[in-house]
């Protein structure tokens, strides 16, 4: 696939996803994360850092480009603003790991063109950050990501509403943002 | 926790994330309320506005308010994206104070010398340096919030330019107060009071719009 028809893939999902499509926005999410590990593992690569934290770099972009997907100006291309929310998001990944660097934009344009689809190794940052997380939000966080369980089921088994589990999922995710954050702060 | 399951996790949160531009053009539309709102009750027109209303140099204060306004909001609109920078259309920032420089030129020429420093003084500077940033406050608020909504790659730059463009809505509304309406004053204590707001924008800007 060419650059410019993939990145028409990614616009017109992320567009459907705006529009309440959620399967939509899963393939967005799945075509991206190869092009992100690919960016990951070569700045790791290139800078000392050990591979296996890529893909903690790989999961924190995806969680603000989810975060910050209203920032997308819908009539313009999606390219160049992935690239530059991968750029500010691997700057700080990498700072907290004690790496002081810039990251030309032209570099991650270049390496988001390529795609890593080597099996993922393992993240853990995610797992320690969740741990912080209230309670409650943390059981939906595990039903849904490590059980698999669909919002319908999480509800019924944690005994809320289906309304009540959406928001606080929303609201774990934030927290989980702004967790990455302060983590940065602390170092 | 896999990156697959992480996708799952995230493809599950179905809440609208909130449109930034759209959160933009409501900030910008509340920012001019409040101030209106705030210069009506507490404010108000200077008492000789009819008078006023034929002085081209009364005028003129709103060319170059309203200009600050439009063009320091057109570019916060921009720096919302992490992708906008200032590099390609931050030009137009120029544009106020150019008008102010010109403005200015004209003054000293139409104008004797004698009366440069009154002018430039003026009667209200304590006034003018306390109620732009008074009336700003409202603005810069609402525009700090939409930003909250985007993404900046440069949070500190982005509140600036944030406090710029409040400053310009202040300053609209102030004018119409202020009964100094020399460019020498204009040019001596607006920015000034702009300056003050655009550096609360930019460190206020700094902590808040990290994402």
């Amino acid at each position: 696939m060419t650059a410019p028809s993939r990145e028409d893939d990614w616009a017109a999902w992320m567009r459907a996803a705006m529009a309440g499509d959620a399967d939509a926005y899963r393939r967005f999410l799945v075509s991206i994360a190869p092009h992100l590990r690919a960016v990951a593992r070569s700045r790791c690569r290139s800078l000392g850092v050990p591979e296996g934290e890529a893909e903690d770099v790989v999961q924190e972009v995806l969680l603000t480009i989810h975060l910050k997907r209203g920032s997308w100006d819908s009539s313009r291309p999606i390219g160049p603003w992935v690239a530059a929310i991968t750029r500010n998001k691997l700057i700080d990944a990498l700072r907290r790991r004690g790496r002081h660097v810039s990251v030309p934009i032209e570099e991650v344009v270049d390496t988001l063109r390529a795609e890593d689809r080597t099996p993922e190794l393992g993240a853990h940052d995610i797992d320690a950050l969740l741990s912080r997380l209230k309670a409650r939000q943390r059981q939906i966080v595990q039903a849904i990501s490590l059980d698999g369980a669909s919002i319908r089921e999480t509800a019924a088994r944690l005994r809320m509403t289906e309304g009540a589990v959406r928001v606080a999922l929303h609201r774990a995710l934030k927290a989980l943002g702004g967790l990455y954050r302060s983590d940065m702060g602390e170092d | 926790m896999r990156t697959d399951d992480f996708i799952s996790l995230l493809a599950q949160d179905t809440a609208s994330p909130g449109n930034f531009r759209a959160a933009f053009t409501m900030a910008a539309a509340g920012g001019v309320i409040i101030a209106a709102v705030l210069f009506f009750a507490a404010l108000g027109f200077r008492p000789d506005i009819s008078e006023a209303m034929r002085s081209g140099r009364f005028l003129f204060k709103f060319v170059v308010t309203i200009a600050l306004a439009v063009t320091a909001a057109g570019i916060v609109r921009r720096l919302g994206a992490p992708t906008g920078s200032l590099a390609r259309r931050g030009g137009v920032l120029t544009l106020a104070p150019a008008l102010l420089l010109g403005a200015v030129v004209f003054e000293l020429i139409a104008t004797p010398a004698g009366q440069w420093e009154a002018r430039l003084i003026g009667r209200n500077a304590g006034l003018c340096l306390t109620l732009i940033p008074l009336l700003a406050i409202g603005p810069l608020a609402c525009f700090l919030a939409a930003l909250r909504r985007g993404a900046p790659a440069n949070p500190g730059l982005a509140g600036a330019i944030a406090g710029l463009a409040a400053s310009g809505v202040a300053a609209t509304f102030y004018a119409a107060n202020c009964a100094d309406d020399s460019p020498l004053f204009v040019a001596a204590w607006y920015p000034m009071a702009a300056l003050v707001v655009a550096a609360a924008g930019f460190l206020i800007g700094r902590k808040l719009l990290r994402w």
